[in-house]
């Protein structure tokens, strides 16, 4: 039997057209800060990319900032951003309580290096962030802040944040959002959100791994990570990845994802949860979701245990976001939305992409009730 | 069978995987995460506790092409095994946490969540024998005598062994590193383990001391007199004639060795080299590898000690409780310590020392 992907928010096939536009760039000599010909032709080919990249998110071609990976676009953007501010006596960096790792560990690691003091919005049960105590913040202390990061969708419920409004409230403060689980998947432009910088990764919308960028607003000077030969703006050094950005390009244009299809599949996949094991709680449910995240809560259950069992019936989704030691903990997010440790743990997130069908998520649903039953014997006191 | 296979990331449980492949069965990789704050990098002689090894663990089952995932059993390893390692230390006996892990956490919550998830036993890469005969399946002792692991086992009841596979037994270890080697397993070379895997600088007693307290108090000789101080009872061990600081010397200049300790008074007694013998231990809470024992008096051996001797003795079960009688006198021997009963090679069962003559 072949198996069924549904973890798609972790990453998601290639387009082919990203395939093929990469391997032809892969058979292409020429660094494109080199001055001759094939460094010129790279470049040329390099700058179309980036053309192409801005105007599907909606910026300006000089505001993309090319980097290795989502993380490193926000590492760059919190960090900088908090440096610029530090320089003029602003400390304080607020993030959403429901961060991925990539803004939250920056964040405490900012507290704990370089004196800076976290405030970590909170968030209601549908996963979606309190914006009064945005407002209350901002009105008491907003002078001493330096940066907002508040993400665009959480990659673990797909819960749509109110990015518009935190910027409204921010007035003068600069906003970044991490916006990788949301490109391509909901309608989202730079210009339009007026944040000063926002984080893309190329994997998750059907583009290779390993790169990313970071669209940070004309003007905006902020300190590097990495330094060298400062090829994109002085802020990112390193030879551009010419194959991947052409393939991440390529993707972005593609119109591979179907959003309506993916919500279809979702919406099949939630009724079918809730008629067959009634006590499921699906998470952030009352909230505007992305379209192929679902988040499940199942009572006296262990994630891992049921991660196990459905991968044993060739099924592979997630317990959230990955953890590199490989010990599941209780998911901060799902905290954060009230969840008891127990219950946190007892949760399964299942994300539908571009090649997802409806046989797939039937077959999902079919084998549910025995895995979760399993789940539960096996849960020992 | 579908197995789970509890994987250490060290070079036994890597091949005894690989091995339960070989034989037909359905297997899975599981890595037992023990410790809630692991260190990165093995130090010293730990080898199941560390961010490495669970990497070590995860390539050996990627190379064998077996499913692989993390259990975290930090909490169940932390209240089954740690917190009876302190509490038998602090009640003046020699716990072997091994023996606790392997009754409490691998051929227990692991055997009974594999159960429950519809698999039939747990591989493990201990150096023991299963034999099916007609009294069902029993336990050995591995064919590598000096690798032998049967008395870490022995705290298995029946129902446990059914659902215990070991692969390794009829196997020495030079042979197993020879085949991991053959199976390009990347923990071929891998340093044996040894020490307790929760004290990672291998200082038991300086472990012991952080976490129990250091009160001072008296070493006595038998007739009671303080002949000096010690910085902790619980850091001593019957029969051990070292490090007792002692200044002031016996009569004839023979040297003394801890005869007892008293946990409630925090006292340690002291004594001649002939007042250590014992020839009648007792054992509480008994558990049978096969057939119980009864009152009946048997002939056979019995083992106080991980890779210790096999002593000949007589045993029998009276008020409940293990007895066995040796053919010689042993010196030295602590309460707390199993006492594992052999018919030949085969296990019949354990407790723990809790009285001697």
């Amino acid at each position: 039997m072949s198996s069924i992907y549904v973890d798609h928010a972790a990453t998601t096939p290639m387009v082919e057209s990203a395939l093929l536009a990469m391997t032809a760039q892969l058979a292409q000599l020429g660094n494109p800060s080199s001055l001759h010909t094939h460094g010129r032709a790279t470049r040329k080919t390099l700058e179309d990319a980036r053309e192409t990249l801005a105007k599907e998110i909606g910026s300006l071609p000089s505001e993309v900032i090319f980097t290795a990976s989502g993380t490193e676009a926000n590492n760059i953007a919190l960090k900088g951003l908090y440096w610029a501010g530090r320089e003029v006596g602003k400390k304080i960096v607020v993030i959403s309580s429901i961060e991925h790792h990539a803004i939250l560990d920056p964040a405490h690691w900012l507290a704990t290096h370089e004196g800076a003091e976290v405030i970590e919005i909170p968030v209601n049960s549908d996963g979606v962030i309190n914006l009064d105590f945005l407002k209350d913040l901002v009105k008491t202390r907003g002078e001493e802040i330096a940066v907002i990061s508040v993400m665009h969708a959480n990659n673990e419920t797909g819960a749509i944040q109110p990015v518009s409004e935190v910027v409204a409230i921010a007035g003068e403060i600069a906003v970044h959002t991490d916006a990788v689980q949301s490109f391509k998947k909901v309608p989202l432009s730079f210009a339009q959100l007026g944040v000063t910088a926002m984080s893309l990764s190329a994997h998750k919308i059907g583009g290779p791994l390993g790169i990313g960028a970071l669209i940070l607003k004309r003007g905006v000077e902020i300190p590097s990570l990495l330094h060298g030969g400062g090829q994109e703006r002085e802020i990112r050094s390193g030879t551009l990845n010419a194959p991947s950005i052409v393939a991440f390009a390529t993707a972005a244009t593609s119109s591979y994802y179907n959003a309506g299809a993916v919500v279809g599949l979702r919406d099949r996949f939630i009724s079918s949860v809730q008629a067959l094991i009634p006590d499921a709680v699906i998470n952030a449910l009352a909230a505007a979701r992305l379209p192929g995240i679902v988040n499940v809560t199942f009572p006296g259950t262990q994630s891992d245990t049921l991660l196990l069992l459905m991968d044993g019936q060739h099924i592979s989704c997630s317990t959230g976001s990955a953890c590199s030691a490989g010990v599941h903990e209780a998911s901060h997010v799902l905290l954060a939305m009230g969840h008891s440790e127990i219950s946190a743990q007892s949760s399964l997130r299942f994300s539908f992409g571009a090649t997802s069908t409806a046989s797939e998520c039937d077959f999902v649903v079919s084998v549910l009730p025995d895995v979760i039953a399993r789940g539960r014997a096996a849960n020992l006191p | 069978m579908k197995l789970i296979a509890a994987m250490s990331g060290g070079v036994d449980s890597a091949v005894a995987a690989a091995r339960a492949v070989e034989a037909g069965h359905e297997v899975i990789g599981v890595h037992l995460a023990l410790s809630a704050n692991p260190q990165k990098y093995r130090s010293g002689a730990r080898g199941c506790c560390t961010i490495e090894d669970s990497h070590d663990a995860r390539r050996a089952a990627d190379v064998i092409g077996i499913p692989f995932y993390i259990w975290d059993m930090a909490e169940e390893f932390h209240d089954g095994v740690v917190e009876d390692f302190l509490a038998e230390y602090a009640a003046g006996r020699t716990p072997n946490p091994c023996l606790r892990c392997n009754e409490k956490i691998k051929f227990a919550a692991v055997l009974d969540r594999a159960r429950a998830m519809g698999f039939d036993g747990v591989v493990t890469g201990h150096y023991a024998r299963t034999e099916i005969g007609e009294n069902g399946k029993t336990l050995h002792r591995a064919v590598d005598h000096s690798k032998d692991q049967s008395y870490v086992l022995s705290v298995l009841t029946v129902e446990q062994i059914e659902g215990a596979v070991f692969p390794l037994g009829d196997t020495t270890k030079v042979d197993i590193r020879k085949e991991a080697e053959a199976r390009g397993l990347a923990v071929a070379q891998k340093p044996d383990s040894h020490d307790i895997c929760f004290v990672p600088s291998g200082d038991n007693a300086g472990w012991l001391r952080d976490r129990l307290g250091s009160d001072v108090g008296p070493i006595v000789d038998q007739s009671g007199t303080k002949i000096g101080e010690h910085k902790g009872a619980y850091t001593y061990t019957i029969g051990q004639r070292k490090g007792l600081g002692l200044t002031i010397p016996t009569p004839d200049g023979s040297p003394r060795f801890v005869l007892k300790i008293e946990p409630v008074t925090n006292t340690v007694v002291v004594g001649a080299r002939e007042d250590l013998a014992v020839t009648i231990m007792r054992g509480e809470r008994p558990v049978w590898c096969g057939p119980a024992v009864d009152h009946a008096h048997r002939i056979g051996f019995v083992q106080i000690r991980a890779h210790g001797a096999a002593l000949p003795c007589t045993y029998y079960v009276e008020n409940g409780l293990l007895v066995a009688i040796l053919d010689e006198a042993l010196l030295g021997l602590a309460t707390g310590q199993a006492m594992v009963i052999y018919d030949g090679d085969r296990v019949v069962g354990s407790a723990t020392i809790c009285e001697t003559e």
